[in-house]
């Protein structure tokens, strides 16, 4: 009886199926954004270390603090940060004094204590990094309508999230082909999903100095400033390879242990 | 239990007595998983998977715990308090990893653990029931899987639920009501996010109660074994402890490392970017995928797009989708030869790989964006999926001529050690089989 009801039942499932898979297709014209858009350039991160796989890399904390110096002196005029905190930034070698005195120079919004009014303060380093625009219609109403997102989490909320930045930074020199007309307000990037961005261009040349002397070329500061969005994302990744590496030579001499035990234990049964 | 010459729990110490004598509880799990439960001596690595899927169901239940002491299950704070486990939280990135990763690595374990059973006829009688609870077990993962991934509030947790709780709107004349009752509202929101962390906390411990109705049941005739020839006397077997215990372990820590492996160094690997973007309700994803682990069912759903007879596409795709999992409980009548292992059915090996492609490819499928040549390959492969299980199976049944089979496990055992033993030492060969 089952088997009837389901050989019943099998042949209308492929009937449908068949039937639906040997209909023609209506023509689908070609999406001329798919030929234009391009996929990420692969780049060499240190802190993916030897042989990029990302086992015993760790972070180069003068870059991290060149990114920071960028993402402060250009990204954060439009990107908020907030889910870093100012203290986090000890984490990438920055003292407690200078913590306190780069949170300091920002104004996160307060309670006067007195009247209770509304107002501002100075931030302490528990502080958050306070956001651009006080809210997303302001965010919009500063840039031509779209959405400056937030970039704690980018590297990680982007498919090859560090090559994919690093190109889209540095990737607004590239022309559009003949004929294809960038609308009005946004920017030609092929590295960008839709190909027109409403972000323009945002590093040029020496666009920052940086202390130590390195030279700020447009893929130099894109490089420090992924690096620092990396770590803004992903803060454990250098305990996350301690830890692994330490657990995976733990659980291979326990795999050893027990393989061993396994053949004492069945010596001479036959199986 | 159901062997007769199972060892017998005889506590020495006299606390174990006394214990014995009012709480049976060291007898139970003597006679469970330990020496008290004897198993076919010849199965193989294949069937640790089983054990596997029971610490991949403990490290998620204790993960999952802790993560539920940070978690806060409202819209406006869930995504930000999986941002504070990740940040804040003393090794709180860990125990989210391992829950994330390990709910990939439960499937991972279950789908070998589930072609095993296919492979070795683990469904044929006397096992019926241990195969449908298995079969339930299954279904209540997917559901606890899913709601688990509404969780943190992301965009694919969003759109995902967006998308998994619309397909009960295909149902004609309630449909549209009984989407509204199950999320609580005309769209997912709060009143969704809160009965899908109420539920996810509660399935895995209805999950762990299936399990132990499943080893009740399995115990009975015993696990299957690589020739399907079923245990007849103390030659087949060896006690679970220390035989099969110190086998799994070396499974366990195999499994562990692997897990390890994407933990710590490629923990996003199976996961989608998308979800480490706050949820939106007004900007839909250009590419909507459920977690991999339903990839293939997923491609089922969207084969389906003419409608026919009257009933709309997106009905026989859910319909189908459902039936693709459920027409698994029938399995043990659908293929009616009692020959349980693969390895003695020529023509079912064939059919048998066939299918394990076709889930592969259904998987890809189901994955990749709705489009030519997609669709068609799904639509191609979802057919045989049908195929396979309603109409090859059956058929097979009675035109396939099994090949001979071992009289018993014991003598396909010591037919095989004969020959290694002969080839090392002829003289050993004899000693073998007095174990
Ligand atoms: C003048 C304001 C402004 C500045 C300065 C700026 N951006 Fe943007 N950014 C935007 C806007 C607006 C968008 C949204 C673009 C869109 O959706 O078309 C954007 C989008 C992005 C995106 C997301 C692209 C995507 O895939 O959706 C990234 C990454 C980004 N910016 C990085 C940066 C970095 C790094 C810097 C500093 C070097 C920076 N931006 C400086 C305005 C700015």
């Amino acid at each position: 009886m089952v088997r009837f009801l389901g050989f019943g039942v099998g042949l209308v499932f492929v009937l449908v199926l068949l039937v639906a898979a040997l209909l023609p297709r209506d023509d689908v014209p070609a999406d001329p954004i798919k030929a234009i858009h391009e996929h990420p350039r692969s780049a060499h991160w240190q802190q993916d270390g030897p042989l990029g796989m990302g086992v015993f890399g760790t972070y180069d904390r003068a870059q991290l603090q060149r990114g920071f110096q960028v993402y402060k002196e250009v990204c954060s005029a439009c990107h908020g940060l907030r889910l870093v905190a100012f203290r986090n930034l000890s984490e990438i070698g920055f003292s407690e004094a200078e913590v306190k005195a780069l949170a300091k120079a920002k104004d996160v919004p307060s309670i006067n204590s007195q009247t209770g009014e509304e107002t501002t303060r100075p931030a302490l380093p528990s502080d958050h990094f306070p956001s651009p625009f006080p809210n997303e219609t302001a965010a919009r109403a500063a840039n031509n309508n779209a959405l400056p997102p937030d970039l704690s989490l980018i590297v990680k909320a982007r498919p090859n999230g560090k090559n994919y930045i690093h190109s889209l930074l540095t990737g607004y020199d590239e022309t559009a082909p003949k004929g294809f007309d960038v609308p009005q307000g946004l920017h030609f990037n092929p590295y960008f999903h839709s190909v027109n961005i409403a972000m323009a261009k945002p590093l040029n040349e020496d666009q920052v100095t940086y202390a130590d002397g390195t030279k700020a070329t447009v893929d130099q500061m894109a490089m420090d400033v992924v690096a620092f969005l990396q770590w803004a994302a992903e803060p454990e990744l250098e305990k996350r390879r301690q830890i692994g590496v330490a657990s995976l030579i733990f659980l291979g001499i326990l795999t050893l242990l027990a393989f061993l035990t396994y053949r004492r234990v069945w010596a001479g049964i036959a199986h | 239990m159901s062997f007769p010459w199972a060892n017998h729990y005889e506590p020495k110490h006299p606390l174990m007595q006394w214990v014995d004598q009012r709480l049976p509880l060291p007898r139970l799990v003597y006679n469970a998983v330990g020496a008290g439960y004897p198993v076919p001596r010849n199965i193989n690595y294949w069937y640790n998977f089983g054990v596997l899927a029971g610490v991949a169901l403990m490290i998620q239940i204790i993960t999952g715990v802790v993560l539920a002491m940070h978690f806060s299950a409202h819209v406006t704070t869930a995504f930000d308090s999986v941002e504070h486990i990740m940040r804040n939280v003393n090794s709180g990135w860990m125990i989210r990893y391992m829950h994330m990763n390990g709910a990939s690595f439960f499937f991972i374990v279950v789908y070998f653990h589930i072609f095993r059973g296919l492979y070795y006829g683990s469904y044929k009688a006397p096992r019926e029931v241990v195969w449908m609870l298995g079969v339930v077990i299954f279904l209540l993962m997917m559901a606890t899987a899913f709601m688990g991934y509404v969780l943190p509030w992301g965009q694919m947790s969003f759109w995902g639920a967006q998308v998994i709780t619309s397909l009960f709107s295909a149902i004609p004349l309630v449909g549209e009501t009984i989407r509204t009752w199950l999320v609580g509202g005309f769209a997912p929101d709060n009143a969704t996010l809160t009965r899908f962390f109420s539920l996810h906390y509660l399935l895995p411990f209805v999950i762990l109660g299936v399990v132990i109705l499943k080893i009740w049941a399995l115990h009975i005739p015993g696990s299957t074994n690589p020739t399907g020839v079923e245990v007849q006397g103390p030659q087949d077997t060896l006690p679970f402890h220390p035989y099969f215990t110190a086998k799994d372990f070396v499974g366990i820590c195999v499994y562990l490392m692997l897990f390890a492996i994407f933990v710590f160094f490629m923990p996003n690997a199976m996961g989608h970017p998308d979800n480490y973007i706050p949820a939106n309700p007004l900007s839909t994803p250009s590419h909507i995928v459920p977690e991999w682990y339903f990839w293939p069912f997923y491609a089922i759903l969207r084969a389906f797009t003419i409608n026919f007879l009257w009933i709309p596409a997106k009905l026989w795709g859910v319909i189908a989708m459902f039936a693709s999992i459920l027409l698994l409980f029938f399995l043990p009548w659908l293929d009616s030869s009692r020959v349980k292992s693969t390895a003695y059915r020529p023509m079912y090996k064939i059919w048998f790989w066939v299918l394990v492609v076709d889930v592969l490819i259904l998987a890809y499928c189901g994955g990749a964006p709705a489009e030519e040549p997609y669709v068609r390959i799904s639509q191609i492969a979802a057919a045989y999926y049908f195929a396979h299980f309603l109409i090859v199976l059956p058929i097979l049944s009675f035109i396939e001529k099994p090949l001979p089979m071992p009289n018993s496990i014991a003598e396909s055992v010591f037919a095989k050690a004969g020959h290694k033993d002969a080839a090392a030492a002829p003289a050993g060969a004899a000693a073998a089989p007095a174990e």
